[in-house]
């Protein structure tokens, strides 16, 4: 327990050292490609004003409703997804690292969650692209998507650190989450409004999902999220932090011996 | 020497108490969900099973402890356990059994290219190395100037490393981790992939810090480079301690076992 608080803490204050090596990550995958990480940024608007004007049709909503929702749905969810999926490679892709030399477990979770939010970033370019687009602005609504996204990500890394230690025992559990990961996008509202749920529009109060997409989603749409989702959102983050804490301090040790 | 009083002794650096270490081998099945699952659900017969789970034993009961002005050369057949001694050292694997008290800061050197960005030039390397072995960035820029005459590399410092040779590069990554003087350097045996010229300087660099209170260990098949860079021995077998004593003593009885 100690050895474990120590390891958190001491992870964080070497932040110059995962800054840069998360930086390093996204350079290294893009180096000498002409547009950089804003690759990223070009496939994603291309996704959202595609499907934008498709599903608008669908749905028979007006295009000006819905392409600023399925933007930040997307943004959101692309955040949240590759915090997932890519947990699993979260220590065993860092085994160079953990065999040679001794640093904090939670150094690499924090180089992770870093990385993802600088995509995060490269991404909500376009956000601002289609405000200004449609002439829409949140207000200081807005503002309270900043403590949404810090709670994502605080529940991003509790997540992304357990399921490494996980996938670094068991090496099929990226695989799962994978699939999860991809059937959850489905079932939450990112490319469809709750509304159109009709009278069961409540089973979304069990989406887990739903509720911190929402948190950040809504107030960047200029609407307050609601009780009901800060109070769900608090149970998740609780459950997260229950099960990382109990994980990381059972098995932070053996992780260096599972690689 | 006994190894008791050793151990109690207040200017250890390093410390082992009986260390021992093992590794759980999960091969192909055993590593899934699976078989965990499945597991539980006959509980006596593969309940014995996980108990017969195959385990190598990789250092068992060691238990040495080095001071200030020790260099220790570790020696034995391939397999003997010599790499996973020195990484229980660096804090790698936390052992199994037994204590380890390590004082002072740890410069492990097992892997040349730990951390090693091959398209950053040799000057961005230094600086990420500094920072994986836990310098600010403020005593690397001081330091800079002084890694880059030991490293004698010139203007092939400003070139991406991926232009160097192994040669190169191991220059680089000596002079990163001896640039401040560590008070504990474990080094595996690839050091002896430099040149002459190189190792000269190499041994003149380790004998000036060495007399400024450090602990050198160092695993290597060349017994000529063991008996100029130690003054002490560790010969060991099947993750055993054979012999703990003087250099000459502990390869004399290696030379006498493998004759």
């Amino acid at each position: 327990m100690r050895l474990a608080t120590q390891d958190v803490v001491d992870g964080l204050a070497l932040w110059p050292l995962w800054i840069r090596l998360g930086w390093n990550d996204i350079l290294q995958r893009y180096r000498r490609s002409v547009l950089g990480p804003f690759w990223l940024t070009v496939s994603m608007a291309v996704m959202v004003v595609a499907l934008g004007v498709v599903y608008a049709q669908i749905f028979k909503i007006a295009v000006r409703d819905f392409v600023p929702f399925l933007c930040v749905g997307l943004i959101v969810w692309g955040y949240i997804s590759a915090l997932l999926t890519e947990a699993g490679a979260l220590f065993t892709g860092s085994e160079s690292y953990i065999k040679q030399i001794r640093l904090p477990y939670s150094l690499y979770v924090c180089r992770f969650v870093w990385s993802k939010a600088i995509i995060l970033a490269h991404n909500f370019v376009i956000y601002f692209g289609i405000v200004s687009y449609f002439q829409i602005w949140p207000g200081s609504v807005g503002l309270c998507a900043i403590p949404g996204f810090l709670i994502v990500t605080l529940n991003g890394a509790l997540t992304s650190s357990y399921l490494g230690i996980v996938s670094a025992r068991f090496r099929d559990i990226p695989q799962i989450v994978a699939s999860v990961v991809q059937i959850v996008f489905f079932v939450t509202p990112i490319m469809w409004k709750p509304e159109l749920l009709g009278a069961r529009s409540h089973l979304m109060a069990w989406n887990p999902f739903h509720h911190l997409i929402e948190i950040v989603r809504a107030p960047l749409l200029g609407q307050m999220p609601s009780l009901e989702n800060y109070a769900a959102v608090g149970v998740i983050t609780a459950a997260n932090a229950l099960v990382a804490a109990a994980l990381f301090c059972r098995y932070r040790a053996r992780i260096a011996y599972w690689l | 020497m006994s190894p008791r009083s050793d151990a109690s002794a207040s200017a250890a650096i390093i410390s082992l108490d009986r260390v021992s270490v093992s590794f759980p081998v999960y091969h192909g099945g055993s590593r899934s969900l699976k078989k965990a699952i499945l597991s539980r659900s006959s509980a006596a017969r593969i309940g014995r099973d996980a108990n017969d789970q195959v385990t190598i034993d990789a250092l068992r009961d060691v238990t040495l402890s080095l001071r200030t002005g020790d260099r220790l050369a570790l020696i034995g057949a391939n397999g003997a356990g010599k790499t996973t001694l020195l990484r229980v050292m660096a804090g790698v694997y936390e052992p199994i059994a037994g204590t380890i008290d390590v004082r002072g800061r740890v410069s492990p050197m097992f892997d040349i290219g730990l951390g090693i960005d091959v398209d950053l030039s040799g000057y961005d390397n230094i600086r990420l190395r500094g920072l994986l072995l836990g310098l600010s960035s403020h005593d690397i820029e001081a330091r800079l100037s002084d890694i880059a005459d030991f490293t004698e590399l010139g203007d092939y410092l400003d070139m991406p490393v991926r232009t160097y040779s192994s040669g190169m590069m191991l220059r680089l990554t000596f002079a990163v981790a001896t640039c401040y003087e560590p008070e504990i350097l474990l080094m595996d045996e690839w050091i002896l992939a430099g040149d002459a010229h190189f190792l000269a300087k190499a041994e003149r660099r380790i004998d000036s810090f060495v007399d400024q209170a450090s602990v050198l260990v160092l695993a290597s098949h060349n017994l000529e480079i063991c008996r100029r860079w130690c003054n002490k021995g560790l010969w060991m077998a099947q993750g055993q301690v054979r012999a703990l004593g003087s250099v000459e003593n502990a390869i004399e009885s290696y030379e006498a076992s493998a004759a």
